[in-house]
């Protein structure tokens, strides 16, 4: 008996001193991978619509997702929310989502940008078109991905290390529609005509073809949305144009910002509450607009600056699919030498 | 002679030296689960280079960081030169610079489109491939960069090994007939040696460990090489199988260094000797010495720092906003928190070692030390695990017993964050105590209990006062650390709970450089004060 209210009273000091999971009756417990700059007017604008206080910790989405399944059941975070499927995926594999069933998002969100098991929800999207040098190249000249392996772009590509989840995920992409064997066929043709060995994120691509180092550069839309969006960068940006490729076949290699709610969360109806919020009209606008993404939702117009880049058609293939294959990708490009 | 005694200390040692190894012992844990399948296939591919680029990376590290290091603290501790005062703690300042910071700023400088070539094309009107200029984001990129942020290791050890070699030595090299190059290669370099060790193996461990760096310049090193095993590939068996095999480099090293370390004991006189008196030299010199001095920290301070507010100055008016003041209040309240710790801990394991040679306390501690030459999100998911498990055991109890739930006690709070820092930097600290314990020889505590001094008495009496500089330098060092460590602060942290390092990140890692230049000068400006205080505390300790 002393010796339980002992630990009673030792559990109840650490928990006052060291303990910040207070729980209140109407919150709601985020971890972001997306950057707390990019998300949290929204999250006020939702506190103060709903009188739901929103607690937020950001990090790299890998960890944030290990941090989830070490905490287990104790954890009190009710919302994950990550850039790129495959980080979702990873997420749902090793058990720390939990399926939602809703109407308002199963209706709001296309098929192929959600879980077939409602455990995650795509948000914003984004495409990884290729992106030239008009008077080095002619849009008639491009046409597909897979044209990018051919010998006459020898030395005029850029893109980043493979060590990146996006150059990741387009590569599932292409073994989902066409095989390992041939992704790696293609990888081996791509690296063949990097104009220079991978370094640098997707901008440095992107301002690297715009200074003359290679013709050809692939990245993601936002990166480029964000340069011509910047007093600094908009000069460099302006010199490429954005090419969709795949038109007449698959689509436009896209991908998702999205969110799931956490297996054990203890704010389940906030968080559902919160994902549903987030594909209103309003806050798609402001949500995609605020990294230069395009809204999931029909209807929502994605913002000028995008739809200066054109129309185009996306690969309708289910992203559930890229990070099932996303371990498969790495390997193909060990072995086809994409560093 | 006194079991119960030796065994409180034993005790009071083995738990804190077991919970800190708790993270690495996680990590190497898991090698017994390898995953054969995924290690194949890294041999096949790719493993020979993460060996090959970690090792170049390190070694290179350590001599660029030997070479700057030695000659400066040579040149500061020797010679009487203009501005020799102010050089010789201006060389301390790249310490605040982190290394990912100083990528960043040289990449923006130097890259093809950058100003530097931007200019040289416009003004000889070249074009792509008309001309050739060193790539900054390479393997010597990378060198070359934490060369420049890593040398004050060196150069603080060997300032200090430098002025403590007294007078005599240089009459007596001179008696022999040494001019005073062959006085500095067979006399003075010989004899500093372990502290110069000392200084390349700490740079040496923070270059195995770097993952910002290496990351954005896309090269492939262990470190880039785990989290691509870990997430990529979904195998937490090969990450740590790639951990463990990194980690026994980095063993090797130590134990090179320990042993290096061993001699320091005939060194040591044990009191102070007259100290040389700076050398004079003719102007000319004077001037080409001060450069030769400047050049690190025009390359490894002045230069990024003055890109950074570049950047920064469109931005300044946040300075002054409430959240800015925030962040800078997080970022030194957890790193003083942090420093002194670490500091503590060191304390204790350095006295423990130093009063029973126990090999039971001795392996716990060591292996902790590992903690530094471990990335720092490794480390953080090896505290993770265990104070998960220790929570939900201590959740399912307390159902249990009390039908209460208790939750996390102690993952997601400062806690688990203080014991990442005290595992990473331990190394950090204990290098430096236990290098200030080395130096009061055992006959000291002699000769004071035999003048009738009571344990407490030796200890305020000899031991705070020799140990000051060395318990200072550590706080400081760590201090320094904690406020440049990113990966473990950003995972481990409690909700709402934002550091200038975690803000430097976020806007980096959106490629925005340039916003991300505010929070980063923040870093290097709070870092700076520690570091100055540092270089008072490395004067006064020569007692000069």
């Amino acid at each position: 008996m002393r010796m339980k209210s002992t630990l009673l009273v030792i559990a109840a000091l650490s928990s006052a001193l060291f303990s910040t999971a207070t729980v209140f009756a109407s919150e709601v417990n985020i971890y972001s991978a997306r950057q707390e700059e990019l998300i949290k007017p929204l999250l006020d604008n939702f506190s103060r619509d709903t009188g739901i206080k929103v607690n937020l910790i950001t990090g790299k989405p890998d960890e944030l997702i290990s941090r989830l399944a070490s905490e287990g059941r104790n954890s009190p975070a009710d919302l994950l929310i990550s850039t790129d499927v495959g980080r979702l995926y990873r997420a749902k594999t090793q058990g720390v989502l939990q399926s939602i069933e809703s109407e308002a998002l199963t209706s709001a969100i296309p098929e192929q940008l959600r879980d077939p098991a409602g455990q995650w929800y795509g948000l914003t999207m984004r495409a990884r078109p290729i992106m030239y040098v008009p008077g080095k190249v002619k849009p008639e000249e491009l046409s597909t991905y897979a044209d990018l392996a051919d010998p006459k772009w020898r030395g005029r590509i850029c893109i980043r290390s493979s060590d990146n989840i996006y150059n990741q995920s387009m590569v599932a992409g292409l073994i989902a529609h066409e095989g390992a064997a041939a992704a790696e066929q293609w990888v081996k043709g791509l690296v063949a005509n990097f104009a220079r060995p991978p370094r640098g994120g997707d901008r440095d691509q992107i301002s690297a073809a715009a200074n003359g180092v290679c013709d050809i550069a692939i990245a993601n839309t936002y990166y480029l949305g964000g340069m011509l969006a910047s007093a600094e960068q908009r000069a460099t940006a302006e010199q490429v144009k954005v090419f969709w490729p795949d038109q007449d076949g698959n689509g436009a290699h896209v991908n998702i910002s999205g969110a799931g709610v956490a297996a054990y969360a203890p704010n389940k109806v906030n968080a559902v509450r919160l994902l549903e919020y987030m594909v209103s009209e309003q806050a798609q606008q402001w949500y995609a607009e605020a990294n230069h993404e395009y809204p999931v939702v029909a209807g929502v117009q994605a913002s000028d600056l995008l739809q200066n880049m054109g129309e185009f058609k996306a690969d309708k293939l289910n992203l559930d699919k890229l990070g099932e294959l996303n371990g498969e990708a790495i390997r193909v490009m060990d072995r086809a030498g994409w560093r | 002679m006194l079991p119960l005694k030796a065994d409180i200390w034993r005790w009071s040692v083995l738990i804190p030296a077991l919970l800190l190894a708790m993270p690495v012992l996680v990590v190497f844990g898991s090698v017994f689960s390898p995953d054969i399948e995924v290690w194949r296939h890294l041999r096949q591919t790719v493993l020979a280079d993460y060996i090959i680029n970690s090792l170049l990376l390190a070694f290179g590290t350590g001599a660029g960081a030997l070479i700057i290091g030695t000659s400066t603290a040579w040149l500061v501790s020797q010679y009487q030169f203009i501005g020799r005062r102010v050089l010789q703690w201006l060389l301390l300042l790249p310490l605040a610079m982190p290394a990912y910071i100083i990528a960043y700023t040289y990449t923006g400088m130097l890259d093809f489109a950058g100003p530097v070539q931007g200019w040289l094309r416009d003004y000889f009107g070249w074009v792509y491939g008309d001309y050739w200029f060193p790539e900054i984001r390479s393997l010597s990129g990378a060198i070359l960069m934490l060369s420049l942020v890593l040398y004050p290791y060196v150069y603080m050890l060997a300032r200090s090994a430098f002025r403590e070699q007294s007078s005599s030595m240089l009459e007596a090299s001179r008696t022999l007939g040494f001019c005073p190059r062959q006085h500095f290669w067979k006399v003075a370099l010989p004899l500093a040696r372990p502290a110069l060790l000392t200084g390349v193996a700490l740079a040496m461990m923070e270059a195995f460990a770097d993952y910002g760096t290496v990351q954005y310049f896309g090269i492939a090193t262990f470190t880039t090489g785990i989290f691509r095993t870990w997430f990529g590939m979904g195998s937490q068996g090969g990450a740590a199988q790639l951990a463990a095999l990194l980690s026994s480099f980095v063993l090797v090293l130590l134990v090179l260094e320990q042993w290096s370390r061993r001699k320091i004991r005939y060194f040591f006189q044990g009191q102070r000797q007259q100290i040389s008196p700076l050398r004079k030299l003719p102007l000319s010199r004077q001037m080409l010495v001060a450069l030769i001095c400047l050049l690190p920290v025009l390359l490894g301070f002045i230069v990024p720092a003055s890109q950074l507010a570049s950047w920064a100055l469109p931005n300044w008016p946040t300075l002054f906003t409430i959240d800015f003041g925030r962040l800078i209040w997080n970022s030194f309240s957890l790193a003083a928190l942090a420093a002194v710790l670490s500091v503590m801990l060191a304390l204790l394991f350095g006295y423990a070692s130093r009063l029973r040679r126990d090999p039971l306390v001795r392996l716990p501690v060591r292996l902790a030390a590992l903690g530094y030459a471990i990335p720092g999100t490794v480390i953080a998911i090896g505290v993770m695990i265990p104070l998960a498990w220790l929570d939900r055991n201590i959740d399912l109890l307390a159902e249990q017993w009390f039908d209460i739930r208790t939750g996390l006690l102690l993952s997601g709070t400062l806690f688990a964050l203080l014991l990442a820092y005290s595992v990473r930097f331990l190394a950090v600290s204990l290098h430096s105590v236990e290098a200030g314990l080395e130096r009061i020889k055992p006959s000291m505590d002699n000769a004071a209990r035999s003048l009738g001094a009571g344990p407490l008495q030796v200890l305020r009496r000899v031991h705070v006062p020799l140990l000051r500089g060395s318990v200072l330098t550590a706080l400081m060092l760590v201090f320094v650390d904690v406020l440049k460590e990113l990966p473990a602060t950003l995972i481990l942290r409690p909700f709402n709970f934002n550091t200038l390092a975690v803000r430097t990140y976020e806007l980096a890692s959106d490629e925005r450089l340039a916003d991300a230049a505010l929070p980063a000068l923040a870093i290097v400006c709070v870092s700076i004060i520690p570091v100055i205080l540092l270089s008072r505390t490395l004067d006064a300790s020569r007692g000069s």
